[in-house]
């Protein structure tokens, strides 16, 4: 079997080993859950519940307002205590509604199974993995039904299920690869049939051996699905990387990977789409991974969503050492944390923390250009800082500034330790800004 | 609410180990064959200018950082010892120690520290050295030691290219032997001379990815081009590439100074446009200019291309159509 891979890159340690071979294991749901409105990419979502409403598991309690939104529902049954704001991963507190877990798991009367999913229209589909408000749990949450319905115009021919997890430490997608390897290639066949493609590729890396085999034995004959394996290399999870490192397709520049016939799942996201389509259950929990080297006793764990951090991490032998960083997400793209009375949500792939070395001092840029020969977006960092820095925002445009998916490889690779992500988001912003208004005139 | 002191700070959250100053380093290790073969064929006029040269960079550095209000520590970057090394090795062995001063001092006041120090200079700070010396005093610059190795007893001594170029026509035993040219036991800058100690060099850094392969390969493909298509023309009148290739400063100058990240292009096209334009003026000036060698001039000479070369040569970005 042929190893593919993408152009540029990095390879950061793994650090995986620790966790890789722990199965997932349920973490009871706590005592009083915080369900934010906003868990995805878009819209939040609007309030259906008040204070002293009765709520069963998987009830709907925030309906998408619009396309680009997700519904929520609640992760346990009780009482709704406040709908009010609370304290979000994202760093600013948001609209959340609190319930007070009844401890009695009594499951919603909207969750409705069906006998046969592969029988269901295309639109039915979709609207039941609408309905179930799932979104993409690689970490960027975007709303899955969106993916299932491409324009008329923009025929899908492949689906790719991304089995990458290619930020380090994160072992939680090697674990559903693992433990629902069936349900996987289920949820993936409801997509094809959603979209109207004709085959599946599961890209896996190889540093996840079992998984690959795994899957090559599960879709031996199969007619559409085949197993495809990937050189490690970080970002090869990212939706464009992935699509060029197995299709040699190239995503138009701020286009979608509908503009070249394609659709790309993440595994848990996949497995969550049979979960919702076949069973009716709504997303109210995730896989995530709880590691680094500050924690007592890393695991991977299938959590309720609205379970704060600090719960998770208790179980998880707790913090072992004062003022470390709390990271949502993976090391390279996270998000850190300044408490752990956040939930977890949607897109919280994993919980790390450890002990981070004093910050290495920033030096001049030396012109070594390995943030551009590292770049997976094949752009030129160090230029697009220099443009942001002195207000040439029309060049930091047509340099690519709104291109870069802020992967981290650049500021990883930088022997000046340049913070050239942050610069990026700076420039994200200040472009926009600028062409926003330049609308409005 | 529980008290916590967590660090907050935006991703990625993990760094590659390598630094400004370990670059630096293994530049300089890099060298350190080139300087024992110097040793070897110089001796003791090596230890001088070797020791001048950087002390001299150094002091200069440190000089300058305090007059400019900056962290004296930024003199361990190591890039202060690294233009005092080059500077040396592209010296005569015979020049005096007071005009090693001065080139050094030029190096890095003038190549480096009026820009803004390390990272905003236009040009190799060793070669700006280099250059003001070669105008300033163009005798010293150009008077030769045969190496001790070589058991000849004259004052001076003419370097390959030297010789190459005032000879009117070329016979087999009027040009340097190309194992001579190989090993090093020829005159020439101190530590020039020697391909082989370069090269191993070089393949450290090439292997450790510190520099950017395509430069020398640029160069010596340009340049083996050119002086090719006139070998075969009149092999009486032109030398051979490999004779060009390891002569004179082309071997120091395209692993060691055209390399130099700071002054070298950082857009793929942008490289080799530089690197080809190096590697083309160096025999246009050799075989056709007043002086017998062009490499450090073809290097400052499209050093100051740098800037308008990244400006016009962006790289194509993932899914940007190309232009028809």
């Amino acid at each position: 079997m042929n190893t593919k891979t993408f152009p540029h890159g990095i390879h950061p340690p793994e650090y995986k080993e620790e966790t890789a071979e722990k199965k997932l294991q349920h973490l009871s749901p706590p005592d009083k859950v915080f369900i934010p409105l906003s868990q995805h990419f878009g819209r939040p979502a609007d309030p259906l519940v008040k204070k002293g409403d009765p709520v069963d598991l998987g009830q709907k309690i925030g309906k998408a307002p619009a396309l680009f939104s997700a519904a929520v529902h609640s992760s346990v049954s009780g009482k709704v205590l406040k709908v009010g704001s609370t304290h979000h991963p994202s760093g600013k507190p948001l609209l959340a509604i609190t319930i007070k877990n009844d401890g009695e798991d009594r499951l919603s009367s909207e969750v409705k199974e069906v006998e046969d999913p592969f029988s269901l229209s295309p639109d039915r589909i979709r609207e039941r993995v609408k309905e179930a408000g799932i979104v993409g749990l690689g970490g960027a949450a975007f709303p899955t039904a969106v993916k299932l319905a491409p324009p008329k115009d923009k025929p899908i021919d492949t689906i790719l299920i991304n089995g990458c997890e290619c930020e380090p430490v994160l072992t939680s997608d090697y674990r559903m690869m693992m433990e629902y390897s069936d349900d996987i290639l289920q949820g993936a066949e409801l997509i094809r049939k959603a979209t109207g493609a004709e085959k599946i590729i599961v890209g896996i890396e190889d540093n996840k051996k079992k998984a690959l085999s795994l899957f090559q034995e599960k879709t031996k004959g199969h007619p559409s699905t085949s197993v495809a394996l990937l050189k490690t290399k970080y970002p090869q999870g990212a939706e464009k990387n992935l699509i060029y490192a197995l299709l040699r397709r190239e995503v138009p520049r701020g286009g979608l990977p509908f503009d070249v016939g394609v659709v790309v799942q993440n595994v848990g996201t996949t497995k969550v789409v049979y979960d919702g389509v076949k069973h009716g259950v709504p997303l109210y929990q995730r896989s995530l991974t709880v590691a680094g080297s500050g924690i007592g006793d890393p695991q991977n764990l299938m959590v309720r969503l609205g379970t704060p951090f600090q719960k998770v991490i208790d179980f998880c032998g707790g913090l072992k050492e004062d003022g470390p960083i709390v990271v949502m997400g993976g090391p390279m793209m996270g998000i850190s944390q300044w408490t752990l009375d956040v939930p977890v949500i949607k897109g919280t792939s994993g919980i790390l923390a450890w002990k981070l070395d004093s910050p290495p001092e920033e030096t001049a840029c030396i012109r070594c250009g390995r943030c551009i020969s590292h770049c997976p977006m094949r752009l030129a960092p160090t230029q697009i800082k220099k443009y942001v820095e002195f207000e040439h925002l029309s060049e930091a445009e047509e340099w690519g500034v709104l291109d870069c998916v802020e992967c981290g490889c650049c500021q990883y690779i930088c022997p000046s330790k340049i913070p050239l992500v942050h610069w990026m988001r700076l420039g994200k912003a200040k472009v926009s800004n600028l062409k926003r208004k330049k609308k409005s005139e | 609410m529980s008290q916590n002191n967590f660090v907050i700070q935006s991703s990625p959250h993990l760094k590659d180990k390598d630094s400004v100053s370990k670059i630096m380093y293994a530049v300089i290790i890099s060298l350190m064959p080139a300087v024992i073969a110097s040793f070897y064929f110089f001796r003791w006029k090596a230890l001088g200018l070797y020791i001048v040269c950087i002390g001299t960079s150094v002091i200069t550095e440190a000089l300058f950082l305090w007059l400019r209000k900056k962290p004296l520590r930024t003199l361990k970057d190591g890039s202060a010892v690294i233009t005092g090394l080059l500077l040396a090795m592209v010296l005569p062995p015979s020049l005096s120690l007071e005009l090693a001063v001065i080139g050094a001092v030029v190096a890095v006041a003038i190549g480096k520290q009026v820009f803004g120090g390390l990272g905003y200079n236009v040009f190799n700070p060793a070669l700006v050295g280099r250059a003001f010396l070669q105008t300033a005093f163009p005798v010293a610059m150009t008077t030769w030691i045969p190496p001790f190795t070589l058991k000849v007893n004259t004052a001076t001594f003419a370097t390959p290219l030297g010789n190459l170029k005032f000879l009117e026509t070329l016979t087999p035993d009027s040009l340097t032997p190309l194992k001579e040219l190989f090993w090093g036991n020829i005159g020439g800058c101190l530590g020039e001379t020697s391909a082989a100690a370069l090269l191993l060099g070089a393949a450290y850094l090439l292997f450790r990815k510190i520099i950017d392969w395509r430069i020398p390969l640029g160069i010596i493909v340009s340049l083996s081009l050119f002086t090719g298509l006139f070998w075969v023309i009149n092999p009486d009148q032109f030398t051979s590439p490999v004779f060009h290739l390891l002569a004179g400063g082309l071997i120091i100058g395209a692993f060691f100074m055209a390399t130099d990240m700071v002054t070298s292009p950082i857009t793929p096209l942008g490289v080799w446009i530089y690197a080809v334009g190096i590697g083309l003026m160096i025999p246009l000036v050799r075989l056709f200019g007043g002086f017998p060698e062009g490499v450090m001039y073809s290097i400052l000479f499209m050093n100051t291309f740098v800037p308008l070369l990244n400006r016009y040569t962006r790289p194509r970005i993932l899914g940007e159509r190309r232009k028809t």
